[in-house]
């Protein structure tokens, strides 16, 4: 990779980096720093999720009335939805060989990120303001 | 012994002309057995997958919270019956799964853990421990607080 005397790349391909599939690292490097962001966040989330075990309505609206639990909740939801996103991704280019079917469940499943984020951010507005 | 996945040796038996010769094929998944790393690794994506479709179940509490007390009502009675602890164990249990594996698959990324003996103790060490996560999740949402579900 380093040494230039057997790299057949062009100095602007090199100066790229972005390989042979065309994006380069990106998808990795957010896939690794939405987990990183997840470790501290799921913990918290299973933890209040056990605080609200059997809750009636009015306990989980008490617990959302806090801002920092409906920003934390904010966070999480956003971090997972976009880990899930990236990894699905790459379990439909992986199984998926057909390029029209791969192409529309590819759209697919970034629709679903995209309902499932927007219904829950709407619904913890509703509930948290 | 020509048809066979090995094939003969070069040479060694008769074919029927423009007949191609057998190549060599590699086994595939269901003649190996399971090493632990193997199941790790597979089980890594399977619960993946499986969160993904919690966040149908998570997205159902929150906007059935942000519906009322009747939505919220048909929710808890789903959540509480036993389909819905099946549906609560499994999302639990995939959730300390893949948060414990994701953590072996970081450390994997910064270059430690890759010797044998490590990753097979590891992959040891994330079955249990995600287990018992979710034994204990499930437990103190049983006799914990509020006398539970």
């Amino acid at each position: 990779m380093t040494s230039k005397g057997n790299d057949l790349r062009t100095p602007f391909a090199r100066a790229n980096g972005l390989g042979s599939a065309k994006s380069g690292t990106a998808h990795f490097w957010r896939q690794r720093m939405s987990a990183v962001a997840l470790i501290p966040l799921a913990i918290w989330f299973v933890v209040s999720a056990l605080t609200m075990v059997g809750a009636n309505l009015a306990e989980v609206l008490v617990f959302f009335d806090s801002p920092v639990n409906a920003i934390l909740m904010f966070l999480f939801l956003f971090a997972a939805l976009y880990h899930m996103t990236l990894g699905l991704q790459v379990v439909i280019e992986d199984y998926i060989h057909q390029e029209g079917i791969k192409l529309l469940v590819l759209m697919l499943n970034r629709f679903f990120a995209i309902a499932v984020g927007f219904a829950t951010a709407f619904a913890l507005l509703k509930i948290a303001l | 012994m020509a048809d066979g996945p090995i094939g003969g040796g070069a040479g060694t038996q008769a074919r029927p002309l423009g007949r191609p010769r057998p190549r060599p094929l590699s086994p595939h998944i269901s003649i190996y057995r399971w090493p632990i790393t193997m199941a790790a690794s597979i089980l890594h994506r399977l619960t993946g997958v499986a969160l993904a479709g919690g966040t149908l179940f998570l997205a159902w509490w929150l906007i059935a919270a942000a519906s009322g007390p009747d939505a919220y009502d048909m929710f808890l009675g789903v959540a509480s019956h036993p389909v819905g602890w099946i549906i609560l164990f499994g999302f639990v249990w995939s959730l300390s799964f893949h948060l414990l594996n994701g953590i072996r698959h970081l450390a994997w990324d910064l270059g430690y853990g890759f010797k044998v003996p490590t990753a097979r103790l590891t992959a040891a060490l994330v079955f249990g421990l995600s287990l018992a996560i979710a034994v204990a999740v499930f437990a103190y949402g049983f006799f914990g607080v509020g006398g539970g579900l």
